[in-house]
């Protein structure tokens, strides 16, 4: 502030508080609905308070679901959505490190070449190529398996350019002691760069963490079996906007459910978290 | 988590002394000399002469983008050049006649329509509420970490689940919004109303993004150096003043960047809110470009004139990230 105010920081308080609230009110009210009868809520009743059924709720939705249109339990959807998260979130700096590593510190005929054909990924998100890539997959016989659900989403341009700025930033020097110690581009990798990559790899971690846990075209077309969806295509199935026998509690613990690992990760990892999404995005 | 930053910290600062003592380098062997930097970053660091490593090293990401991203793209492409028969039985090569058709359709020009009045929409609300928000924490150096913590949450939340969330609220007959709107005499019911569905997954998709362009924003802000802002309040400029001559053209790198970050989430990222909450309708109401692609590949019929389409979509994402990344070569600099 530069000049004092007469009402002093009220205002920039209130319209904040307002932004709280307006943020928050839409998950308030999932919450609130996870805690009520089905029949309240349909009927337009549902008080803006906490019921009593919530733990009924959540324990009828993660071990049965509803019993209509789709018969899986969530709990199980929440496995597969935790599997295809860290899988893809794994898978993604696995390879792009290997191929940072190989693009910054080796020199090989074709290199350049490497280098464009991951940048240009970056240019070609599944919803570009639908069709083409679902049948690739299928060809492979990947779907329905959590192989189906990571493996082609799991090359990533963006985490192969944020290690190799990184990498660049490490001073020759330290690979010049490595050698002098005797260390082979293997060794040097493992003891040297790769624990001075640990909090990069941790940021990037809790980014593609949320990226793969909020997947929504590619597990919708690859999973045809009830029991191999994850939550957060299995509660569209739960819901049915032209269906006025909608379990609207168990579809809101099931929201609540889908949003609570993405949103736990955020605000406990929140300096890692911004670490990553603004370096990512570099 | 923080014993592994703690870690790195350490061993950051072991690199940085290493970078210090520059002159006090190693005596190194001459056999061991590094090749002399040549222009390019990534020339001046190659470094160890393995012959197979590098490839080795490179087979599973390259393999992956081949297999997932490039033959596919390609098989779009091709397709979008060819023409099937109602069978399926002969294919012909009609160069660029499927993009021709695309637009004589009026179908496809209403899904350009409603691409662009959600994306500007989508994309100006959050924007201008983040901003606000952001300049309001900006002021609050105490309090803007507590207020960051409470604002970026949504980011977490999946499209598909914030479109559940809004349309619990929205739901005719159950919703609390549907009921007051209602309850106030307006016939709200954007499952047979297309404009309110309109106006139900841009609330969803806004509500998804202001968290994102909060934590850019206020990022900006707090680069700013007070004293230009202090120079400006001493030249007599109150406060709205010096947000509009100062402040915000300084902050015009990150809005520019959010924009382009905006309009590319609001053409692709939100096809779970849409699929969620309205299908594309009511009758193709919500129906964006990259929706229909999905919806008229699901149908099946024209391979032809559905490859097409994606490939437009790939040259709009072309253009969105070749804009992105010109502008990040000037943020370096600035």
């Amino acid at each position: 502030m530069v000049e004092h105010r007469r009402f002093g920081n009220f205002l920039p308080h209130l319209v904040l508080l307002i932004g709280v609230a307006i943020v928050a009110f839409p998950v308030y009210m999932a919450v609130i609905a996870s805690t009520h009868d089905n029949a309240v809520i349909a009927n337009g009743q549902m008080p803006l308070t906490p019921g009593t059924l919530g733990f009924e709720n959540y324990w009828h939705t993660l071990t049965a679901g509803t019993g209509r249109t789709t018969r899986a339990p969530v709990g199980g959807m929440m496995l597969n959505s935790f599997v295809m998260a860290v899988g893809i979130a794994l898978g993604k700096i696995a390879i792009s490190i290997i191929s940072a590593y190989a693009i910054v510190f080796f020199s090989f005929p074709f290199r350049m070449t490497a280098f464009w054909i991951i940048f240009v990924t970056l240019m070609l998100p599944v919803e570009v190529r639908i069709y083409p890539t679902y049948k690739i997959a299928s060809d492979l016989h990947l779907l329905d398996s959590y192989a189906g659900l990571t493996l082609p989403l799991i090359a990533s341009a963006t985490a192969t350019l944020l290690f190799r700025q990184f990498f660049m930033t490490v001073p020759k020097e330290l690979v010049e002691a490595s050698k002098i110690d005797g260390a082979g581009p293997l060794r040097f990798f493992k003891d040297t760069l790769l624990p001075l990559s640990l909090t990069n790899i941790a940021a990037l971690f809790v980014i593609l963490f949320i990226y793969g846990w909020n997947q929504y075209l590619w597990p919708l077309l690859i999973t045809t079996r009830d029991d191999m969806q994850t939550i957060v295509i299995g509660i569209k199935k739960i819901i049915d906007v032209h269906d006025a026998l909608t379990e609207w509690n168990v579809a809101m613990a099931t929201a609540v459910l889908a949003m609570l690992p993405p949103v736990l990760v955020v605000i406990t990892m929140q300096r890692l978290f911004v670490k990553g999404l603004i370096e990512t995005e570099k | 988590m923080s014993e592994a930053e703690a870690f790195a910290g350490k061993v950051d600062a072991v690199s940085r002394d290493s970078h210090f003592t520059d002159d006090g380098k190693l005596a190194q062997p001459r056999d061991l000399a590094v090749p002399a930097p040549a222009q390019s970053p990534v020339e001046s660091r190659a470094i160890f002469s393995g012959k197979l490593l590098p490839y080795v090293l490179l087979v599973p990401q390259l393999a992956i983008s081949l297999v997932f991203f490039y033959w596919p793209a390609a098989q779009a492409l091709w397709q979008s050049f060819l023409v099937q028969d109602a069978f399926g039985l002969s294919t012909e090569f009609v160069w660029f006649e499927n993009y021709a058709e695309l637009f004589t359709r009026p179908d496809y020009y209403h899904a350009v329509g409603v691409t662009f009045l959600f994306s500007g929409v989508v994309a100006f609300l959050s924007l201008s509420l983040a901003l606000l928000l952001a300049t309001m924490a900006d002021r609050q150096i105490k309090a803007a970490r507590v207020y960051r913590t409470l604002l970026i949450w949504p980011y977490a939340v999946a499209p598909a689940v914030a479109s559940v969330l809004f349309i619990f609220m929205f739901q005719p007959g159950l919703g609390l919004f549907a009921r007051a709107l209602q309850a106030s005499g307006l016939d709200w019911n954007p499952i047979l109303n297309g404009a309110q569905a309109l106006i139900l997954v841009i609330i969803a998709a806004v509500w998804k993004q202001i968290s994102y362009n909060f934590l850019f924003f206020l990022a900006g802000l707090q680069a700013i150096p007070k004293s230009v802002i202090e120079a400006a309040a001493i030249d007599g400029a109150k406060p709205w003043r010096r947000f509009w001559t100062v402040v915000f053209p300084l902050l015009s790198p990150t809005t520019f960047f959010l924009i382009v970050v905006n309009i590319t989430y609001a053409f692709f990222d939100t096809l779970g809110i849409i699929d969620t909450a309205t299908g594309g309708g009511p009758n193709k109401a919500t129906e964006t470009l990259v929706y229909k692609v999905f919806q008229d590949g699901r149908l099946g019929a024209d391979l032809g004139g559905s490859a097409a389409q994606s490939v437009i979509l790939m040259a709009i994402v072309i253009t969105l990230t070749a804009i992105q990344f010109r502008y990040v070569e000037r943020r370096v600099h600035y």
